[in-house]
């Protein structure tokens, strides 16, 4: 099964480390594959690094693309995260 | 020895605060990377192994780090968990063993390669934030690096007397090594803004510059050092005279930041006698309690778009009550301003067609887009008269209003949807206040008719500008353009504020230009009633406000009027508060908004 769905980033400090790790440590948790994708560029979502070139400031639209057997849960473990900001400000 | 004599350093001050003491100035040699291969399988899965050793051993280092961490630092708790995750990236992990293993390329030049891939990767993207990220990147492998070639021992462990720490860079896993009670300040060669000493020192409030550049190649261990982490100023070797000055004005910044926070939570009244109210814009739930401890006596501007993002299933009735009835029983007796959403198509594309639009920003966005889906426009509105019930200290406000027509459609929605709660019997605040925004050029041409049917104005000076100027802040070529004093708009402030007044009713000012504390006597000169802001500018306002006289505030802004030119106007506005604030102004001058200059590109 393939999912995508887009995410405005909306924290204040945008996508930084700390963040790319929480979106990468929700990602590996699942069995299906997790793709990060802006402007056309496409990078794995369980890499930390790969998430941090992304870079993404705040207000940057991030389609994210879950391709496997628990694409759905991936999915919305990862909007759960956007949706709380990170659980920053 | 000979005396060298006075000289000082510019960078940027990050965290304020002046220090004076010796300097601690630590330099790290660079690791000198041997090149070689190695050509049999055995020797190249020894280095594997080697290099799995070197990673497993950081990693514990940082684990160990994080247990030690003290608690007003558990920020940094999580970022060494980030640097483990690095460690692990497939990026860095992964390569460099394909790189020991199939290119026999010995390990500390394997993560040498891997590192340079790594910051290609970084550089083609374009965006200043990233070099900080790259430095999180940097020092991890700088760890491992360190570690394989025997040099493992921190140098930043060996502050052993309370001095100023002069160091080309510091990383948050250096940070945590350090006894951070012997650290006086932090003078950096990198860094910025946003970087992680920035952020370490100002919330230990230990004063930092960074960004000098040459600090470590011009301070001399030892060396005495005054350190202003609000001008940026790095003194080396001063002499008495200056050193007299910077403790007398170390004392007094010291007492001046207390007092103004000990004061933020009382009212705010000018010397005249007039009391402006001071509220915050709030975004979510848990924003209020900075806001309560900052002094604000009430919200100014609810944010309420947050709730509709980032979210697979269309938000109920039910969650935005509960969030705006939280909100306002909260802040009772205050009162609670919620906007209505303020919004673009594209941010509802998951639920609503996207229109096509060539120009967003004056396309189907905000009010207009409610009008064109009432059904979810008169959920929210549901969701706001039913926060009031009881309480009755919510106020509605429509965004991007602009014109009587459109208004008149608004109330009429308002009407119908109080007939429908008032059929099901559902309790809600019958006399709610309703007020808009002024932010677009036309209704501020017509306020004198909107003050007449609304009863409240509160003035969003980031789009007022935005449209008026036709500037937007956010393209480069055209940024110094956007003016917040440009003579056009402050004529409107003041035309919007007399319409109101005649009217009978209040004005706020929700803008960002409410929460600069140098345009506090401007916007008294100006009138306005209620000054709404991020909750961190709330203490510097009202301290602004106390030491203002509203008579003298309109006088100025009488002369201010007449002027013709943003930059004028501000050189006048920076005369004033030189000389009736001058604690402020000679604390926090090198914050003092750029003046607009219209420049041409010489060829």
């Amino acid at each position: 099964m393939e999912l995508g769905r887009h995410f405005v980033v909306a924290n204040e400090k945008g996508i930084h480390a700390r963040v790319a790790a929480r979106i990468t440590e929700v990602a590996q948790r699942f069995r299906s594959e997790i793709w990060l994708e802006k402007d056309g560029n496409r990078v794995n979502g369980k890499s930390v690094l790969d998430v941090l070139s992304l870079a993404c400031p705040r207000g940057t639209d991030v389609r994210v693309v879950a391709i496997g057997p628990d694409a759905k849960d991936a999915l919305d473990a990862i909007a759960d995260l956007f949706r709380k900001k990170f659980g920053e400000t | 020895m000979k005396k060298v004599k006075q000289t000082k350093l510019k960078g940027i001050g990050v965290s304020q605060g002046i220090a004076i003491g010796k300097a601690f100035v630590v330099k790290r040699g660079r690791i000198s990377i041997p090149y070689y291969l190695l050509w049999n399988e055995e020797a190249r899965e020894e280095e594997c192994r080697r290099f799995e050793e070197a990673v497993r051993e950081v990693e514990n280092e940082f684990l160990k780090l994080k247990q030690s961490i003290r608690s007003d630092l558990q920020e940094y708790a999580s970022l060494l968990d980030v640097y483990c995750m690095i460690l692990r990236d497939h990026l860095i992990y992964d390569e460099t063993l394909r790189l020991i293993r199939h290119k026999g390329l010995n390990v500390l030049w394997a993560l040498n390669v891997t590192m340079e891939k790594v910051r290609k990767i970084f550089e083609s993207v374009d965006d200043t934030c990233l070099l900080d990220r790259m430095s999180d990147v940097g020092s991890v492998v700088d760890r491992v690096m360190r570690r394989l070639s025997g040099q493992h021992q921190s140098i930043f462990s060996t502050i052993t007397e309370r001095a100023i720490l002069v160091t080309h860079d510091l990383s948050p896993a250096d940070a945590v090594q350090l006894q951070l009670e012997k650290v006086m300040a932090f003078v950096l060669d990198m860094g910025g803004r946003t970087s992680h000493t920035a952020i370490i020192a100002s919330s230990l409030d230990i004063p930092a510059v960074v960004a000098t550049e040459r600090a470590t190649k011009e301070i001399c261990p030892g060396d005495l050092l005054i350190v202003d982490g609000t001008s940026g100023d790095v003194i080396i070797r001063p002499d008495e005279s200056t050193i007299q000055e910077y403790v007398e004005l170390q004392f007094s910044l010291e007492s001046y930041l207390r007092e103004i926070s000990r004061q933020a939570p009382h009212l705010a009244i000018t010397k005249d006698g007039h009391r402006i109210r001071v509220e915050a814009n709030v975004e979510l739930l848990e924003d209020v309690v900075l806001a309560k401890d900052n002094g604000a006596e009430g919200i100014g501007l609810y944010r309420t778009e947050f709730a509709f993002m980032n979210r697979e299933d269309f938000p109920t009735e039910e969650e935005l009550y509960q969030d705006y009835r939280q909100m306002a029983e909260l802040m009772a007796p205050h009162s609670v301003t919620i906007r209505t959403l303020d919004i673009g198509a594209e941010k509802l594309s998951p639920w609503l067609p996207l229109p096509p639009e060539t120009n967003p920003a004056l396309g189907l966005r905000s009010v207009r887009l409610c009008l064109k889906y009432p059904e979810i426009f008169k959920m929210q509105l549901r969701a706001i008269l039913r926060a009031g019930a009881g309480l009755k200290n919510v106020r509605l406000m429509f965004p991007l209003v602009s014109g009587i027509g459109e208004l008149r459609v608004l109330k009429v929605l308002v009407r119908e949807t109080k007939e429908e709660l008032q059929r099901k019997r559902i309790p809600f605040d019958e006399d709610m206040p309703v007020g808009i925004m002024v932010e677009v050029p036309s209704a501020v041409a017509v306020a004198d008719l909107l003050a007449s049917e609304v009863d409240f104005f509160s003035i969003g000076t980031n789009d007022l500008i935005q449209y008026t100027l036709a500037v937007d802040r956010h393209n480069e070529y055209v940024a110094h353009m956007f003016e917040s004093l440009h003579p056009a708009l402050l004529r409107m402030i003041k035309f919007t504020v007399d319409a109101a007044h005649k009217a009978g009713i209040p004005v706020s000012l929700c803008g960002e230009m409410s929460g600069e504390p140098f345009y506090v006597p401007v916007l008294l000169g100006l009138d306005v009633d209620v000054l709404s802001m991020n909750a961190q500018s709330i203490p510097r306002v009202k301290n602004l406000i106390r030491r203002s006289s509203r008579v003298e505030c309109r006088k100025f802004v009488e002369n201010m009027l007449l002027m013709k030119t943003a930059s004028d106007i501000n050189r006048a506005l920076k005369e004033l508060v030189a000389c009736q604030f001058p604690e402020e102004y000679n604390f926090f001058k090198s914050g003092f908004p750029d003046p607009g200059e219209i420049i041409y590109e010489k060829r």
